[in-house]
């Protein structure tokens, strides 16, 4: 999901007026970050030092917030974010026999993106839908009760 | 006036599983027919059976619908919703009360018939965007008695008196809790810990989901009590349809005064702002969810002080859980006799459970504190499922244990679950059968809690790492003589040094599944051999000459060629080019094949 210079620069204007909005908020640090994740998807350096110097604090202060939150990511994402959930409930009921299908077809390991930018996998804490489990999770559309064998099939349709 | 109501789980079990489609359809099929303002279509929170998802109730009848499709709606609207025949073959009926009849009521269904709803009272009851459904179920009233007829003092005394426990982990007296935060300062904050991390456990989700008032009605009374003005629910992002409910909850709470200055006129002050979590398990830790909302990495601090003393913003702070909160209006309305007389001595009241794993009846269900493990597994449960054997119970998650099948009987409350070595955590019972092996169990939690470490002291940074690189070892073959001994003495050392809650409990998994399944530990030691055939690197594929027919199929789909043989003569794996994959297993038709 590369975004345009254009659509840099508008989404930049919007991440600017919500700081103004909420930057005299008792801890607004991680609000911010979170909507400027929204927006970019990822937050680069330029956005990082965006949010340090309209707040006064070090950037190293943002980065380490970055790092330290699993929903924060420093990389963009790809197209479809392939989420395997790996919560006990879906772990007792083989949740790792359906990540090891996704590495296979994709050919990346978990954390990483495809090459053309189509597909990002990640392990996912538990999403509380156990009673489908093992679930994974495709952007929005929750896919339950899953075998190794069902994967190809759902993957290719978002080829 | 309707004549008909169909109640629809809006959870998210049942949303992951298509309830917002089945309830397009049935808007469309309404529509259709005229029934619009006859019969009233209500998005509700959690009926507790996810695994039957997506539930749908039909009064005044009763009618239980599971796992409905959005093919099914015009039959149901036609036949039950116009000519008044309930479509039987469409309902649950309930095997395991012995009945093969549709269930005509809910309560008597072996899943319901054992609980007791208090927190979850209104979850699959009321629409919970709907702040006038809650009010109608006393809503809010709880927190007008206290504001026009208690003092904070004889709030603060019957919390105590109720006996109520913290129901996230530590089962710390609330009660007492508020009054550590009741010495006079200007600024006072009440915090909800809606950062329910463990994996396989969401009895606050559904709570939020489902009834979010009543968490929003019990921060008010809480800051009654202790005098203070603002309150924060810190929810985990992972959670979006809690999360949009909290916010509805909130917007309608002020607009009806209940939230903002001068609340019922008695000129007592009280907000919530809602905080998102970012995906960090320490932040359930309380200390550290505060160190989160203030804005800065979610690191736990050294207690004391206590946040009731000094807590979010430095400031003396009372932090409960969801499910907590959800009781307290209960007792204010109904005593705290009434509460104490549920339970067992020292554990009052209920508690809600998530089933999950290898059980039927996978969901939400809620019990009084006592109730033994039998009964939860066997009977609300519904037992295991594809006739396996029970074989453990996992409660607490990556800080509990796991309870094995010689101790089912124990009654469930916060001081057995200790005594045998586990504990009873926020909820989650994870139930596991013959197949799971229990060390590989045990390296699955360690590997959660190494991944979630916060990395600020030495004993949980350093030394759960170390725990994991021991299991790991033992799960590929490589275990030594004396690992188990190792394990149990470093399991202590972190014990008693780490510095907050998420270390001090990360050794559990691996201390309670030494003490109940050793043979086990052994096994992979000892003989290099999982039992459970679970461990990859150590199982081994064999073929059953008696059984096998030597029909080829197996050696034809091995990706590897490892299976060879005579045609109707017993095949054989070579075991130094078997990959393990288990292709052959799932492909004999005679059960020849058989993984150990």
């Amino acid at each position: 999901m590369a975004l345009t210079p254009k659509e840099i620069e508008a989404k930049t204007e919007q991440l600017k007026a919500f700081i103004a909005e909420h930057k005299d908020v008792d801890g607004p640090l991680m609000p911010i970050m979170q909507e400027a994740q929204n927006l970019f998807g990822y937050l680069s350096l330029d956005t990082q030092e965006l949010i340090a110097d309209s707040l006064g604090i070090p950037v190293t202060d943002v980065y380490g917030v970055a790092t330290f939150y699993a929903q924060f990511s420093l990389k963009p994402k790809g197209d479809n974010v392939v989420s395997v959930c790996t919560g006990t409930a879906c772990y007792v009921k083989g949740a790792q026999a359906v990540l090891d299908k996704v590495v296979e077809i994709l050919g990346i390991a978990p954390g990483e993106t495809t090459d053309d930018g189509k597909f990002t996998i990640q392990e996912t804490r538990c999403l509380g839908c156990c009673g489908l489990a093992p679930v994974m999770t495709i952007n929005e559309t929750v896919y339950g009760r899953l075998t190794p064998a069902d994967i190809k099939g759902i993957l290719e349709k978002y080829q | 006036m309707y004549r008909a109501h169909v109640l629809i789980c809006a959870g998210t079990g049942c949303t992951s599983s298509g309830s917002a489609q089945v309830r397009e359809a049935l808007k469309k099929e309404l529509e259709a027919k005229g029934l619009t303002d006859e019969v009233k279509v209500v998005m509700t929170g959690c009926f507790g059976l996810c695994a039957l998802g997506p539930i749908m109730i039909v009064y005044p009848e009763g009618s239980f619908y599971a796992r409905v499709t959005a093919d099914e709606i015009p039959e149901i609207v036609e036949e039950h919703l116009l000519k008044g025949r309930p479509v039987e073959r469409l309902i649950y009926n309930d095997p395991v009360a012995g009945s093969t009849e549709p269930a005509n009521s809910l309560n008597d269904t072996a899943f319901y018939r054992s609980q007791r709803r208090v927190a979850l009272r209104n979850c699959g009851v009321i629409d919970p965007e709907n702040i006038d459904e809650y009010i109608a179920r006393r809503g809010y009233e709880a927190l007008y008695r206290c504001l026009c007829e208690k003092t904070p003092q004889e709030v603060i005394d019957t919390v105590l008196a109720s006996g109520l426990r913290g129901r996230g982990g530590a089962g710390f007296p609330t009660g007492r809790k508020w009054q550590f935060a009741t010495a006079p300062a200007p600024k006072k904050y009440v915090v909800c810990n809606a950062d329910e991390g463990d994996p396989g456990a969401f009895m606050d989700r559904s709570v939020l989901e489902g009834d979010p008032h009543a968490v929003i009605e019990a921060m008010a009374i809480a800051g009654y009590a202790i005098g203070a003005d603002e309150g924060y629910i810190y929810v985990r992002a992972e959670y979006p349809i809690a999360v949009k409910r909290l916010g509805i909850a909130i917007k309608q709470a002020r607009e009806y005064g209940l939230l903002g200055k001068d609340i019922f006129g008695t000129g007592f002050n009280f907000d919530i702002q809602l905080r998102l979590g970012a995906g960090a398990f320490v932040c359930g830790e309380e200390t550290a969810l505060l160190t989160s909302i203030e804005g800065n990495r979610g690191e736990p601090r050294p207690r004391p002080p206590f946040p009731a003393v000094k807590g979010l913003f430095g400031k003396p702070t009372v932090i409960n859980n969801v499910e907590t909160y959800a009781n307290v209006a209960q007792i204010i309305l109904n005593g705290p006799e009434w509460f104490a007389s549920m339970g067992t001595e020292k554990s009052k009241g209920t508690k809600v459970f998530a089933l999950g794993g290898k059980i039927i009846h996978t969901g939400l269900v809620e019990i009084p504190m006592g109730t033994p493990l039998r009964t939860i597994i066997e009977e609300i449960g519904g037992g295991i499922p594809n006739g396996k054997k029970f074989k453990a119970a996992q409660t607490g998650g990556p800080s509990g244990g796991c309870i094995p099948a010689s101790l089912i009987d124990t009654p469930v409350d916060y001081d057995n679950l200790i005594a045998i070595g586990s504990m009873m955590g926020s909820g989650g019972l994870i139930v596991m059968d013959e197949d799971n092996c229990m060390v590989d169990i045990a390296k699955f939690f360690l590997e959660f809690t190494v991944s979630e470490s916060c990395g600020k002291c030495a004993p949980c940074r350093i030394g759960t790492r170390r725990m994991l690189d021991i299991l790991t070892r033992i799960t590929e073959g490589k275990g030594e003589e004396g690992d188990i001994e190792k394990l149990i003495e470093l399991g202590n050392e972190i014990k008693a040094t780490a510095l907050c809650g998420l270390g001090q409990t990360a050794p559990n998994p691996v201390l309670s599944t030494i003490r109940y399944f050793r043979d086990e530990y052994e096994a992979h030691i000892k003989e290099k051999r999982c039992p459970a055939g679970a461990c990859k690197a150590l199982a081994k594929i064999t073929i059953d000459p008696e059984k096998c027919k030597g029909c080829s199929l197996c050696s034809k789909k091995c990706p590897v060629g490892a299976i060879s043989g005579e045609i109707k003569k017993p095949f054989v794996i070579d075991q130094s080019k078997c990959i393990k994959c288990g292709v052959c297993l799932a492909t004999c038709k005679f059960g020849a094949i058989s993984k150990k």
